[in-house]
């Protein structure tokens, strides 16, 4: 199955970046075969919107399951709507992650993990 | 002419000095632009006459149309569109508007619609024309609320225009048209920071402004520094005194508390005409 793990860095010991929308990277993996690839996340930084672009782009990429730390209720409604299954709460590198879905020990989740801007840092979500 | 009452930090005394200043003139019209969180009503106590709904256009999506090539998604800078094969989900609340979505469509499966962001209320408090923005609960957008309440402006009178704090778009919708922009500030250095930030954004925007000390008397002396430094006209300090607060709580202007304090405002108001050269 092609997973997305949102990481903090390029390889498979990185650590899983805790924002889905906001990751650094994002690490595009058969849990198969555990061939992957790497995606910069071009949003990381955006003013808005960071986490329908993450989804629209695991959608171009043919991803069947993402797993990450938390999802925010724009990305859960496309990943959702698109048939991708959710896998949040997950932490450590991302090889532990890939390995956690192998074992069958990671349940889907079936609503939003958190509330919209919750990967933006402190001060930018708010009136400025 | 328009005189916009503005400052970096919030809570300074915007709305204090808006409606200070409506009440020590003739032949106002009042319009509180802060549409996220409008509050010179308590003070000024409107009779609300006529409520205008406020829309914008988003993008409505014909699926029998769409070929799901992708390209508004593609082109929306705020990621507000989501192709999924040929099915586009779209987020209003992300939509800016623009309407290149529409316009890149080839296979014109996108039409726009008007989708109710908020409202305009005018009436009026007392010989006084009162307006003001209100934008939905959870709406992001208060810029075309801002702009319409704008388009209502009444150009023969004196307009006070109070902005919203801060200096991003929903101030600089508010501030740039005016003729003379009011910056209200505290003596703290968290004051002078953002009074900073708010000069610069004026600057830029090139519009006439100076400043107005509020809560003189707490803090210290930076503000007034900052000011002869860089050359900016200090228009008026207003006492730190707990009768304004007492007042403010019970929903009183100052000149209610304070009257002796009307003259100070008549002044302001004709050292900013002098300076805009308008009576």
């Amino acid at each position: 199955m092609k997973l997305c793990i949102s990481s903090t860095g390029q390889n498979l010991n990185a650590v899983v970046d805790p924002r889905f929308g906001r990751a650094t990277y994002y690490i595009l993996i058969d849990s198969a075969t555990n061939d992957f690839e790497c995606v910069e996340n071009p949003s990381a930084m955006a003013g808005g919107g960071a986490g329908t672009k993450a989804a629209q782009l695991v959608i171009n990429k043919g991803v069947q399951a993402v797993l990450t730390g938390n999802v925010g209720p724009n990305a859960f409604a496309v990943l959702n709507a698109a048939g991708i299954q959710i896998y949040t709460g997950v932490s450590g590198s991302v090889q532990s992650a890939v390995d956690l879905f192998n074992s069958g020990k990671l349940q889907a989740i079936g609503s939003p993990s958190v509330e919209a801007h919750a990967g933006m840092g402190g001060g930018k979500g708010g009136r400025a | 002419m328009i005189i916009a009452v503005a400052s970096g930090k919030g809570g300074t005394g915007k709305t204090t000095v808006a409606v200070s200043l409506a009440l020590s003139l003739n032949s106002v019209q009042f319009a509180d632009c802060d549409v996220e969180e409008p509050n010179a009503a308590i003070f000024l106590r409107p009779v609300i006459d006529e409520k205008i709904p406020v829309t914008m256009l988003v993008p409505e999506i014909d699926e029998t149309k769409c070929s799901g090539c992708n390209k508004c998604s593609e082109l929306c800078a705020y990621n507000a569109l989501v192709v999924i094969g040929t099915r586009v989900l779209v987020f209003p609340n992300m939509c800016h508007g623009c309407g290149g979505c529409t316009l890149i469509c080839p296979e014109r499966a996108i039409t726009e619609k008007p989708r109710e962001i908020g409202v305009i209320e005018k009436g009026s408090a007392r010989a006084m024309a009162f307006m003001q923005g209100i934008l939905n609960v959870g709406d992001p957008m208060a810029t075309p609320i801002i702009r319409e309440l704008h388009h209502c402006l009444d150009r023969t009178k004196t307009i006070i225009l109070d902005s919203p704090p801060g200096t991003s778009c929903p101030v600089i919708e508010t501030v740039r048209d005016s003729d003379y922009c009011i910056l209200v500030t505290e003596p703290t250095p968290f004051g002078l920071h953002d009074l900073q930030l708010a000069v610069e954004t004026v600057r830029q925007l090139k519009v006439p402004f100076g400043v107005i000390v509020n809560s003189a008397g707490i803090g210290d002396e930076e503000v007034d520094k900052y000011c002869q430094r860089e050359a900016i006209p200090l228009l008026m300090k207003i006492p730190w005194d707990r009768r304004i607060a007492e007042g403010y709580s019970r929903g009183e202007p100052i000149m209610a508390v304070m009257p002796e304090l009307r003259q100070g405002f008549l002044n302001l108001h004709a050292a900013i005409a002098a300076t805009c050269g308008a009576a």
